[in-house]
């Protein structure tokens, strides 16, 4: 299967601010595709790029096989795109600017529309002046999503939304899923991208610092495991991989380097195990490797 | 008063956004006066060339329709008559924008809401918005009276400009701060406050016009007709200035009233549900244009359909005058014309149409500048709606909507003027003739609005400089005895004067070509360049 987005060595500068510096990214065809950073990475940057309102400085960039530049107006009748920042017309109502940019996009699927309406719970006859920043970004998720396009481009797309319908964006994606569509998903709500997406590229500074599935990414980092002995674990201090270890009596909690995982779990037996929970790390923990400025991979070896 | 509390913060801050915008109009409404005066010293040294003038001016209706009327042969008189009526127009509707800017349009985008959860008392923000634009009227109205009083014109007169230009700025200030009461959108505020600015222009020319048969009473209603009877350098009626202190007092009353009664962000009029779907106009990126465009090309088509028709009233009696009063030929020849008095009188005013159809043809233009910054371009060009025509959605207004304007100004004003005189089928291709050849000069402006968007998006603002640019040039250049170079800057110095002067095809076709050009520039530079 090829590519839905792929990018390579990506460069924008904004006069002396690199906004993108050097950024890699493939989002395979039907995926979720979760890109995650904090604010000023560079994710609505790359998503701009993306969609051929900004030029790029260095590097390819590939969009459903096309130039993203060149070939804007043909590459956007097969993507959708909701954008961070919902500004309607004021004296526009939502229902008029749903199926105006249905139209303009090449068509809309009314069914869809009107179902979205009622799973979103808007009312498309009140003026744009008159919603909320959840109900602006409302009208811009019921116009993309009722669109049969090949691709999504969200960037935090539930910024504003009540955890209802965040719930009902996720069904919603989820539907997607299953109808092939491929999803970008740009955020920085990490249960979100955990439920949805199958891989996860994170930006910090311009760059991609990490991108793989979550199961391959989560291999890169520690369990954490607690448990209580009938005997001293003094012992599984000695052993390799085994990190910030603290001892209290016979409790010990510490982690773990999840390929030396099944060795660890084997010490631990012989030392009479009367309780243990294990956690897999979370993405937020993932995530705060990357996000932290003065918390870099050397630096977390030597942690307490 | 807790509601007052950061007053002083805010008008800091409105100082701070506006110095460019509040410095251009204070230099302009000082400089043109002051400018005028030393001109007109000059111009007219002796009290008999002051009386030949005066006494023109009187009996011509025309003069007295555009520019007010003249009680007075001093030269401070001569020059309230010149500029006066002008100025007053100019600082309302300075007062009238800045006020309903820093109010209703800080609302509307939310930055109001970001400063009323801080410390700001609920009347802070209104007071600031009104304080800015009365301070900038009183200071314009320092520096006339000490700048006349020190060219040696009498003081009381001096000080009764300063004060008149200070009311009216007031008065303005707060028709802005109810107009911006009214409505959520800050351009329908906008609408209604320049509505009344106009209003106001209009009752005071029917009323300056009409005083001869008892139609003065028009002019009393209106504050910048009270410019006039306040009566500077003629006898100062100083019961005028409680005119000004007495509706300013009523408007700021009404717009704290309603202030203090509404919610933030909500209007008087609670806006109304609109169609669930979008009706068939509405389906492309030319019908998201028109629907965003056509108020605006409404209201200003009325406007000055309205203006051509009093324009055109007024130039009845031009035609009775002496035909030999050199001093009139004088004076038409400094606004640029040079004979035919009636002709010279249609190709004067459609010049000053011609000057609001282009600030509404930057406008027009403007609007993918605003459209852009408010983030509602982005999600229609990430849609399969090409740049080019989404720049032409809007772009077309700043091109047609002149010639809209022009042509039903020039045919209004041709038959108000041909009913009057028996001579419809005349008249009427004579006026429009006359309102369309400025075209090519419009679409310049059109054109530096188009070429700043798509080449330097961050300097559009220049393009109304380009216009006051125009404006002080065409309309003040020859008084003020600016270098002839400078006056060719303008593209409306081009124009033919017509039906004073015989059309001339070869400046035309430059003027249009270069207008051409700078749109053309202007779509190119936007295809290639970043958004946002």
């Amino acid at each position: 299967m090829s590519n839905a987005i792929s990018i390579s060595g990506l460069v924008k500068n904004f006069g002396h601010v690199r906004a993108l510096d050097g950024l890699d990214l493939e989002v395979a065809t039907g995926e979720i595709h979760g890109f995650l950073g904090p604010n000023g990475a560079g994710k609505t940057t790359t998503i701009r790029v993306l969609l051929g309102l900004i030029r790029h400085d260095a590097g390819t960039v590939s969009l459903l096989d096309g130039d993203p530049w060149a070939e804007a107006t043909e590459l956007h009748r097969r993507l959708a795109y909701v954008p961070g920042d919902v500004m309607l017309w004021p004296n526009l109502s939502g229902g008029e600017v749903i199926d105006l940019l249905g139209k303009l996009r090449g068509g809309l699927d009314t069914s869809k529309k009107d179902k979205l309406l009622e799973r979103f719970d808007l009312d498309p006859t009140k003026k744009g002046s008159t919603y909320s920043k959840g109900n602006r970004q409302k009208v811009a998720l019921v116009a993309a999503l009722a669109s049969n396009v090949e691709l999504l481009i969200l960037d935090e797309p539930t910024a504003g939304l009540d955890p209802l319908m965040e719930a009902e964006f996720r069904a919603c994606i989820e539907e997607d899923r299953s109808n092939g569509r491929t999803v970008f998903l740009a955020s920085h709500i990490l249960a979100e991208v955990e439920a949805l997406c199958d891989r996860v590229s994170i930006v910090r500074k311009g760059k991609i610092v990490e991108s793989g599935s979550l199961a391959e990414l989560r291999h890169l980092t520690r369990t954490t495991i607690s448990a209580e002995l009938t005997s001293d674990p003094a012992p599984m201090a000695a052993i390799e991989g085994v990190h910030g270890l603290r001892l209290h009596d016979h409790k010990v909690d510490f982690e773990v380097d999840s390929d030396r995982l099944d060795v660890v779990v084997r010490s631990l037996a012989p030392l009479g195990v009367r309780s243990l929970i294990s956690h897999p790390p979370t993405l937020e923990e993932l995530f705060l490797r990357h996000y932290q400025d003065d918390v870099d991979v050397d630096s977390s070896e030597t942690e307490t | 008063m807790s509601t007052m509390v950061g007053t002083g913060s805010l008008v800091r801050l409105i100082l701070r956004r506006d110095r460019l915008r509040l410095a251009v109009w204070v230099i302009l409404l000082a400089a043109v006066p002051l400018g005028t005066a030393s001109a007109f010293i000059e111009l007219y040294p002796d009290a008999a060339s002051r009386e030949q003038l005066a006494a023109t001016v009187s009996s011509s209706p025309s003069l007295v329709a555009v520019l007010g009327p003249l009680y007075d042969s001093s030269v401070g008189g001569l020059v309230t008559w010149r500029v006066g009526v002008i100025a007053a127009f100019l600082i309302g509707l300075m007062a009238v924008l800045t006020v309903i800017r820093h109010t209703r349009e800080e609302e509307e985008t939310g930055r109001r809401e970001l400063l009323g959860a801080t410390v700001i008392g609920r009347h802070a923000p209104l007071a600031a918005a009104l304080i800015v634009p009365i301070g900038a009227g009183v200071l314009i109205g320092l520096i006339l009276t000490g700048g006349f009083i020190g060219m040696g014109f009498p003081s009381a007169g001096s000080l009764a400009f300063g004060l008149g230009l200070a009311g009216v700025t007031a008065t303005f200030a707060g028709l802005g701060a109810v107009s911006a009461q009214l409505t959520q959108a800050s351009s329908s505020a906008k609408t209604i406050g320049v509505a009344g600015l106009g209003i106001a222009y209009l009752l005071r020319i029917a009323g300056d016009v009409g005083e001869s048969s008892g139609a003065l009473w028009l002019s009393w209603l209106s504050p910048i007709g009270w410019f006039s009877q306040l009566r500077p350098f003629a006898g100062e009626q100083w019961r005028v200035l409680a005119l000004w202190g007495g509706l300013t007092l009523v408007l700021l009353g009404g717009a704290f009233a309603v202030s203090s009664r509404r919610d933030v962000g909500a209007g008087a009029f609670p806006p109304r549900p609109g169609p669930a779907e979008a009706g068939p106009g509405l389906r492309s990126a030319s019908g998201l244009g028109w629907r965003l465009q056509r108020g605006a090309l409404l209201g200003w088509s009325l406007g000055l359909g309205v203006l051509g028709m009093v324009y055109g009233g007024a130039a009845d009696s031009i035609g009775d005058m002496l035909e030999g009063s050199p001093q009139l030929a004088q004076i038409f020849e400094q606004m640029g014309g040079e004979q035919g008095l009636t002709d010279t009188y249609f190709s004067f005013v459609v010049g000053v149409i011609a000057l609001l159809a282009a600030a509404y043809a930057i406008r027009a233009v403007l609007r993918l500048r605003a459209e852009e910054e408010d983030l509602r371009a982005e999600p229609v060009l990430a849609t399969a709606t090409p740049r080019s025509r989404w720049a032409w959605s809007h772009l077309v207004y700043g091109l047609a909507g002149p010639v809209l304007i022009l042509a039903l100004a020039g045919v209004l004003g041709g038959l108000t003027y041909g009913l009057i005189s028996g001579d419809v089928t005349g008249q009427v291709p004579r006026v429009l003739a006359a309102a369309v050849v400025q075209l090519p000069a419009v679409w310049i402006l059109t054109g530096i609005a188009m070429a700043l968007y798509g080449l330097a998006p961050r300097h559009v603002g220049l393009s109304w400089g380009a216009l006051i640019a125009c404006l002080v040039l065409g309309q003040l250049g020859q008084i003020l005895r600016f270098p002839q170079w400078t006056l060719n800057l303008s593209p409306f110095t081009h124009v033919p004067n017509f039906p004073a002067q015989d059309i001339e095809v070869l400046p035309m076709a430059v003027l249009l070509l270069v207008a051409i050009a700078l749109t053309g520039a202007g779509l190119i530079g936007f295809r290639r360049r970043d958004i946002g």
